[in-house]
């Protein structure tokens, strides 16, 4: 095959990839004109109750509102400093805890059981006692944001780093290595893919947390926003609340993403 | 005084369910400067012999010295090459190299010229800064090598070093192995089912019987061998008559098999 036909045949390969895309982009473009659409029509006609399922235009109306007063930013920046704050304290805890238990097998045979049972439990039924004893303040939120993702980040962490090739500590050892540089040489740069995606699934596991704690403290932040507009029946308030979690519950994931990208090729 | 001794060497691998003795009464002796291998099929317990001298595993009896002292103290004095380079994938080829020598803290400026000039002397210049994944695996064990000897060992130890390796880089490797080793008066033990290899790169052989793991019968290498390399040594004709022997002797302790 020359050359030219070569060209000519990658080119029209290239042609299908982007023609596919577009269809793609343009299906999705689709479904959310048509629900948005489809919503802001049954509203107006009264197809369903706008008392209770409210419509696009009138939360596009109130988040101009809430902009412009201010309110949102405030409960907006509470809520994600709560959400970051708990997400890298429980990642942080549970590597901790699971590098303690990879150092100590002794000690991990003993919190086996304790371990499952604590995995097994909601956390956030743990959340009355928490605030009972942190008090109604952004301690309690940050604790039940974190809560929620030790256990699982002790769990799936541990198990990483007891994967780790063990030829990797036979080398070490042969130089004679400690078992502290076994763990900083090895196990831990080993196990570094698994803490970062466990960091995406904490993300999730963060906003869960901190919403439900804020349901319970009913102060400030974007949970408060939606048990509020329940209790005084405001739904458009808890679109608009739900809307925004989801805005930027998506726009840390992506940053985790990215962060996982930029680690991981430095890693190669 | 000989460089290293074991003496009564036995070693028993417990489970739930059974004790299944790996080594029994292995005594021998290397000599320093001395290249010996350890020959034998699978189950008789080489690579665990070799653990132990390294230092790995405790034996559950016997003495083992080198140079009079235990095992456990001279860890600064021996270097162990598995059967693939295990080259720590998120550090760099000098992170790499310079392993051992920031585990035992001996890590200056002299040291770190030392081992990047051996690396340039095996043929790899200009990679220091590159992942072992940009590298091939002939190039990778050649790493390994050097990292092994960044330390200065007396002693190396190779588990089966070139088996993961095609024919020809394998070839090579053991040239380069046999005259670095040489040229540095390193003792050295491989491990190895290949008769060939054993052959080709050492001075004695210490062939092994499996189920328990003993030592079958010492072949030692004549010397118009082992002044070759290992490449031109699988020319010679004494070559195949060796070869031929320990074949049958090979042969003789498999009798259920075939």
């Amino acid at each position: 095959m020359n050359q030219k036909k070569t060209d000519l045949l990658h080119e029209q390969y290239l042609k299908t990839l982007s023609r596919e895309r577009k269809i793609i982009r343009m299906y999705q473009l689709l479904i959310f004109i048509s629900f948005f659409g489809l919503w802001e029509v049954s509203s107006q006609q009264r197809w369903i109750d706008p008392l209770l399922f409210s419509s696009p235009s009138k939360i596009w109306n109130l988040l101009i509102d809430k902009t412009l007063d201010g309110s949102l930013a405030v409960n907006l920046g509470v809520t994600l400093a709560e959400t970051v704050l708990g997400f890298i304290l429980g990642t942080l805890l549970g590597t901790v805890l699971a590098g303690l238990l990879w150092w100590s097998p002794m000690l991990s045979r003993i919190l086996d059981p304790y371990l499952v049972v604590l995995n097994s439990m909601p956390k956030v039924a743990l959340g009355p006692i928490l605030i009972v004893a942190l008090g109604t303040n952004l301690t309690s939120i940050v604790a039940m944001g974190a809560i929620i993702s030790i256990i699982i980040t002790t769990i799936v962490v541990y198990t990483a780093f007891k994967e780790v090739d063990p030829n990797y500590l036979k080398v070490l050892q042969t130089f004679g290595a400690t078992r502290t540089q076994c763990f900083r040489e090895a196990i831990l740069p080993a196990s570094f893919p698994t803490i970062i995606s466990t960091l995406k699934v904490n993300v999730g596991l963060s906003w869960v947390g901190v919403i439900v704690g804020e349901f319970l403290v009913s102060a400030r932040g974007l949970g408060y926003m939606i048990i509020y507009g329940f209790q005084v029946f405001n739904f458009t308030l808890v679109f608009l609340s739900l809307f925004v979690i989801a805005v930027f519950a998506t726009l840390m994931y992506q940053l985790v993403e990215l962060l996982e990208r930029k680690l991981i090729k430095s890693n190669q | 005084m000989d460089f290293l001794t074991l003496r009564g060497i036995h070693h028993t691998y417990f489970t739930k369910t059974s004790a299944v003795t790996a080594l029994n009464n292995i005594s021998l002796d290397v000599q320093e400067g001395e290249f010996v291998s350890f020959l034998g099929p699978s189950g008789c317990g080489k690579t665990t012999l070799l653990s132990i001298i390294a230092g790995l595993i405790e034996p559950s009896e016997g003495q083992i010295a080198l140079e009079g002292r235990p095992v456990k103290e001279a860890a600064d004095k021996t270097g162990y090459m598995l059967q693939q380079d295990y080259l720590f994938p998120w550090k760099t080829i000098e992170e790499n190299i310079f392993l051992g020598l920031k585990i035992s803290g001996t890590l200056n400026d002299t040291r770190k010229k030392e081992v990047l000039s051996l690396l340039g002397q095996m043929g790899l210049g200009n990679v220091d800064s590159l992942y072992p994944k940009q590298l091939s695996g002939g190039m990778r064990q050649r790493v390994a090598l050097v990292r092994t000897l960044a330390t200065e060992p007396k002693l190396l130890m190779l588990d089966e070093p070139f088996s993961a390796l095609d024919y020809q880089t394998k070839l090579k490797l053991e040239d380069l192995v046999a005259n670095t080793f040489k040229a540095f008066g390193k003792t050295a033990i491989l491990v190895t089912h290949d008769i060939g290899e054993a052959v080709a790169m050492s001075d004695r052989i210490f062939l092994f019987s499996p189920r328990p793991g003993r030592l079958h019968k010492t072949f030692v290498i004549p010397e118009e061998l082992r002044d070759l390399s290992p490449f031109n040594a699988r020319n010679h004709p004494l070559y195949n008559e060796l070869f031929q022997t320990i074949w049958k002797e090979l042969e003789s302790l498999e009798p259920e098999e075939n």
